[in-house]
């Protein structure tokens, strides 16, 4: 196992914020493990304890067999960070920052060249430009390069596509899957749930609590609920209507439908779609779908604040 | 040792970089030394002064011209009626009025007494007194040659020199003040400002998580600045030197040796600031308040410490720049070597050791 995380607990403010709530997860080595979850959902807290930055109230966690408390400057060696916020020298040129991080854990960047070269390809253009004055997409990657350029044994992307536009999220994680054959374990963690589908296994998580591990299609497939397509006109007519309707569970706008989820799994689309058009929705067009991961962790969600 | 150069060279881009804080750092010094040197400066020269005397005789005359013709005074206004004198001070027109009074000079051949008054604008009590103790000298002076080869009974005569500064220069003070003021301003400031950074923008973060021991961090960060305030004292030296004409008395090698030991325990003092606190604003207030006010007040370049109530002489004794203030004024203006400072060395090497050693231990290897 390449990362072991048992019952952690993290609390601010003297107890009064709980952050990460009994959070207990392993990763295999050379696995990409996705931590999914909105703001505010303790990604980054966990992030920082498993990077040894922070110390948890309770519970135990290795990395790489090291332990975060006792082991901790072994985990620093063996570690590439790539923090939420961008963390570089704005000050100082892309080539300047790549080198200085190569020295910083005793290599330079001509012998590990290799690990970052499809990488850096793309920002070598600007080499020359101060780290501030990248654009999003680019920042990324030079970040990326920094926290490769020692081979790191386990990669640490807190939200790392956070603020970049759609085309480089995905060269970003393009680029994540040509790590894949170099065997580093990569643990992720974003908002967005599309991203789910580029990792090996994902964890749920929302305020401090994991809802459920699993690979995607796991996950997916063991959604015990049906999730309905519902297309109208008068979209917020009808979710009023159906927040009242005995027979709806949760119901959630996604672009110009909704996705209704419906108390009892038998429901037929056509026995709800006549309730709707009782009520005087004449337009309502109902149909059975794929759940998706947002219809599940919506779901999730729901049960966890109590709904 | 590469990884040390690498964070050297990091630290001097980062200085390099920001051309806002390096001018800072050169014009400061150079300012303060022009401020100070001409334009602020509590050196009494051609102050402007009225006479009030109802009958001008021959003696009047005598005197006013002694007075007159000496650099301290200048004569702007004669007044012949008392009343005069309250507008001659609310109007600001001078600081001083000197009185001689009705038929000066026949009473003095006479009576063998005739009487002057001096009345001083007490508004600034240290100018007033400079020029009341200026005009008596000359005035002194005056009776002395009236006097003669007349030989009295008795007479004490006092005599006043000036050990190390016999012009009353102004520089002999204040370039020792600027000296220690720039230095601990900078040198705290900058260093504290510069880890602080680090923390705001995240970077610490990453320095954290890599085998960097923080002591590099540490001692990396202060190279760059060490270089520039000694370069600081540099400019500051030559300035006295050539721009004030001060001399330098004592052993240049000595002073320059002490004001890099100085230079470290002000750098080893940001660090500490900076390893307590998590922002910029806060170090620079720290450094501002917490430093630069009692530097101000208890080095005894603006108010001697000898006058202070005894607690706050003790408390002076825990403020740096108070010792490497002494050791200035010691080497540079009255020429003394170590044996007369090596107490004063002792104190800021201790000092320094202290806050460095504090500054490391409370370096964090985590985030909280």
């Amino acid at each position: 196992m390449s990362l072991i995380v048992k019952n952690i607990v993290k609390t601010y403010e003297k107890g009064k914020v709980l952050a990460v709530d009994n959070v207990s997860f392993e990763v295999k080595q050379g696995e990409r493990f996705g931590i999914i979850g909105p703001d505010g959902a303790g990604k980054t807290s966990l992030f920082r304890i498993l990077t040894t930055l922070l110390l948890a109230d309770s519970g135990e966690a290795s990395v790489c067999g090291n332990d975060v408390v006792a082991d901790f400057d072994k985990i620093r060696r063996i570690s590439g960070y790539m923090p939420g916020k961008f963390s570089l020298y704005q000050d100082l040129s892309v080539e300047e920052n790549l080198n200085f991080f190569a020295t910083v854990f005793g290599t330079t960047v001509a012998e590990n060249k290799h690990l970052i070269q499809d990488i850096y390809v793309q920002i070598e253009p600007f080499k020359d430009r101060p780290a501030g004055k990248l654009s999003g997409g680019m920042k990324q990657k030079l970040a990326l390069c920094c926290a490769l350029i020692h081979e790191p044994k386990i990669l640490f992307l807190d939200e790392p596509t956070t603020g970049v536009d759609p085309v480089s999220r995905k060269e970003f994680w393009d680029m994540l899957d040509r790590l894949k054959n170099r065997n580093i374990t990569i643990l992720v963690s974003t908002p967005y749930m599309d991203e789910a589908s580029r990792c090996d296994r994902i964890a749920l998580m929302q305020t401090g609590k994991i809802l459920a591990i699993d690979t995607l299609d796991n996950v997916i497939g063991s959604y015990k609920n049906k999730v309905f397509g519902v297309e109208t006109k008068h979209m917020h007519q009808l979710s009023q209507f159906f927040k009242i309707h005995d027979a709806v569970h949760s119901c959630y706008p996604f672009g110009d439908t909704l996705h209704v989820t419906p108390k009892d799994a038998l429901l037929k689309a056509t026995e709800l779609e006549a309730s709707c058009k009782l009520a005087g929705f004449h337009d309502v067009v109902i149909y059975d779908l794929k759940p998706n991961i947002e219809d599940i962790f919506m779901n999730l969600m729901g049960q966890n604040n109590g709904i | 040792m590469k990884t040390f150069l690498a964070f050297v060279l990091k630290e001097f881009q980062h200085v390099w970089r920001d051309k806002r804080s390096l001018f800072i750092l050169i014009a400061m010094p150079v300012m303060l030394m022009f401020i100070f040197g001409f334009a602020l400066s509590n050196e009494v020269k051609n102050s402007n002064i009225a006479i009030l005397c109802p009958k001008l005789d021959e003696e009047v005359l005598s005197v006013i011209e002694k007075i007159d013709q000496s650099k301290y005074f200048t004569i702007n206004k004669m007044m012949h009626n008392p009343n005069e004198i309250e507008n001659y001070f609310k109007q600001n027109k001078g600081k001083m009025v000197i009185v001689f009074e009705n038929d000066f000079a026949d009473k003095l051949e006479h009576d063998k007494l005739a009487n002057v008054q001096l009345i001083g604008d007490a508004t600034d009590p240290n100018t007033a007194t400079t020029m009341i103790g200026y005009a008596q000298g000359i005035i002194g002076d005056y009776q002395k040659s009236l006097l003669g080869e007349t030989n009295l009974p008795y007479a004490i005569q006092v005599e006043t020199r000036m050990l190390y500064n016999p012009q009353l220069l102004s520089a002999y003070n204040f370039v020792p003040g600027v000296m220690a003021l720039i230095l601990t301003l900078l040198g705290t400031m900058m260093t504290s400002v510069s880890i602080v950074k680090e923390k705001e923008f995240g970077s610490m973060e990453l320095l954290l998580v890599s085998p960097v021991k923080p002591i590099m961090v540490i001692f990396s960060k202060a190279l760059p600045y060490a270089l520039l305030c000694f370069i600081d004292v540099l400019i500051i030296l030559l300035m006295a030197r050539y721009v004030l004409d001060m001399p330098i008395r004592g052993n240049i090698f000595l002073l320059l040796a002490m004001s890099v030991l100085f230079i470290f325990t002000t750098l080893s003092l940001g660090l500490l600031i900076s390893n307590s606190v998590d922002q910029q604003q806060v170090a620079m207030f720290i450094s501002l308040v917490g430093l630069m006010m009692p530097s101000l007040i208890f080095s005894g370049f603006m108010f001697p410490i000898e006058n202070m109530p005894k607690p706050m002489q003790i408390i002076s004794n825990i403020v740096p720049t108070k010792w490497y203030f002494e050791i200035l004024k010691s080497v540079m203006v009255k020429g003394l070597g170590f044996s007369y400072i090596w107490k004063h060395t002792l104190i800021l090497v201790g000092m320094t050791a202290f806050f460095t050693l504090v500054a490391v231990r409370k370096f964090k290897i985590r985030l909280s």
